[in-house]
């Protein structure tokens, strides 16, 4: 499927979000409320039948944190970008999205783990490749005394 | 008299062990906690990060021709495709079109990169499962590969010959020569690969039908590359999204419907068939033109977003870079694969003997620094 038809079908799925077609692909902006059905449906609609999850980035965009989900679809061999954004950055809460790719339990424990972002009913959210002394690398605000890159 | 004391039976209790993070079949610093009952493995949990370097933090506060330098010391046994991953991104990005000359001199390489990774895999693989014989020969022979790439791009491993635009410098006068003689003497010495291993009784007994992932659990965990395509599951970068040279030439995208860590073995094993069938069509052909493109000595992104996938030699890896238009990225991410395969290792190996999982993590050939990035 082209991706004008594409994002027309996204639309049609997702009438609350924001779709634009992107550079490369379909991109579906969404409120976090509405993620979890939004993925659901793309899941299970034969047409759009996002059956792979690629990968999820967690995104710090300054005052707000945010996904970014890569799904494709092994069938129709084409792919769409699924975002949201919380701009809670004290306590900032996604929907796990485990329970429709099991691949989301690794990413969603990195993202949580670099840039603290927690994933309601995750099956085991705990920190991944730091310990809990450590902050959340990845935010802008980070302070780094260490990093001789940055200084 | 003292009173007899009992030994707990170990078939009734269970008991936890740690393999690793110095476990020599863990390839690196893997830790994995594994709940025995008995000899049978009840639950795998990796632990990891023992390398974490933050390499997708360090990104941010460099400028683009300098990640390359980052991306090799992921998986450094595709150390050439991760760079190439990286340089389509920024390509694509700018608009810029290499010449026929780059595209196939990188496609070689990566071709190269390929077959020696697999060797590796091969040679550490017959070592865990107790054939040391196989260590010596695959670095016997990884060592021309390795002898080529030092000619051209200076480094053995870390080879950090591709930059944006292009390559570092043009091949060597020797590269056609030597990889056509390296191309030779492995052609007869691959059989001798599966003489020495491949149908050994012991050796496929320890893996068939150990560890079997379905075509739907492979996709549902994202299992790309050999591990994904031994599941049955097609999912080669380089035939449904071709990049570089690889749409100018014919091979065939190996597929088993199996699913078990022989037939893991089994596609890596073909693949470096395949993979001298595109080094032959090629090597002769390099076509005349400029090695690298003019580029702006600060090179700035477009705003915007860029996603660009490569299959490297355990999978896909995935680059996405987010620009604000400066000279330094505001995000990276790298959707590394071994990162991907490690997540299922306790859907794998769950009911399998203790020495399984040495063949189950041995067969998904798991590069830790790219696990940690």
């Amino acid at each position: 499927m082209e991706n004008s038809q594409l994002a027309a079908l996204a639309a049609t799925i997702a009438p609350d979000a924001q779709v634009v077609q992107g550079k490369q692909f379909v991109e579906i902006t969404l409120s976090p409320s509405d993620l979890f059905a939004v993925a659901e449906k793309l899941k299970s609609n034969s047409e759009t039948a996002l059956d792979m999850l690629v990968s999820v980035t967690g995104m710090d965009y300054g005052t707000e944190l945010g996904t970014v989900y890569h799904l494709r679809s092994t069938i129709h061999k084409h792919m769409i970008v699924l975002k949201t954004r919380v701009t809670d950055r004290e306590n900032p809460e996604i929907d796990s999205l485990c329970a429709l790719w099991p691949a989301a339990d690794f990413h969603e424990r990195e993202a949580y783990d670099l840039l603290g972002i927690r994933f309601r009913n995750h099956p085991d959210l705990r920190r991944l490749f730091l310990d809990s002394t450590w902050g959340y690398p990845l935010r802008k605000d980070y302070k780094d005394d260490v990093n001789i890159l940055a200084r | 008299m003292e009173e007899e004391v009992k030994a707990p039976v170990p078939e009734q209790e269970e008991y936890v062990i740690n393999m690793g993070p110095q476990h020599p079949s863990t390839h690196g610093v893997l830790r994995l906690v594994v709940s025995l009952r008995g000899e049978i493995v009840r639950n795998v949990e990796p632990h990891i990060g023992y390398i974490h370097r933050g390499i997708e933090k360090m990104c941010e506060s460099i400028a683009y021709p300098q990640i390359i330098h980052l991306t090799d010391r992921m998986d450094y046994l595709s150390a050439h495709i991760n760079n190439e991953a990286v340089c389509l991104t920024v390509e694509k990005a700018l608009g810029i079109e290499v010449s026929d000359r780059v595209k196939v001199i990188r496609t070689i390489l990566s071709e190269l990169t390929r077959i020696q990774s697999h060797q590796l895999f091969w040679a550490t693989f017959g070592m865990d499962l107790g054939g040391l014989t196989c260590f010596f020969y695959g670095l016997r022979d990884r060592e021309m590969v390795l002898d080529i790439f030092e000619e051209t791009c200076g480094g053995r491993m870390i080879v950090s010959y591709n930059c944006p635009g292009g390559l570092m410098n043009d091949i060597h006068p020797n590269f056609q020569k030597r990889t056509k003689e390296f191309i030779k003497y492995f052609r007869e010495t691959l059989p001798e690969y599966d003489r020495l291993l491949t149908g050994n009784v012991i050796f496929q007994e320890r893996l068939k039908n150990i560890g079997t992932v379905t075509r739907e659990q492979a996709i549902a965990w994202g299992l790309t590359g050999p591990v994904g395509r031994a599941s049955g599951f097609s999912c080669d970068v380089r035939k449904h999204n071709p990049y570089s040279a690889y749409d100018r030439v014919t091979f065939n995208e190996i597929l088993y419907n199996e699913g078990d860590s022989f037939h893991r073995y089994k596609v890596r094993m073909d693949e470096m068939w395949e993979s001298m069938n595109i080094i032959e069509q090629l090597i002769d052909n390099i076509p005349e033109g400029s090695y690298a493109e003019k580029m702006k000595p600060v090179i700035k992104l477009p705003e915007g977003e860029y996603f660009q996938s490569v299959e490297t030699a355990r999978g896909e890896l995935g680059v996405y870079i987010v620009s604000d238009g400066n000279k330094n990225p505001y995000r990276v991410k790298f959707r590394s694969p071994n990162f991907v395969h490690l997540a299922p290792l306790n859907l794998m190996s769950k009911g399998a003997k203790i020495a399984d999982l040495v063949a189950i993590n041995g067969s998904l050939d798991l590069i830790i620094p790219d696990i940690d990035r």
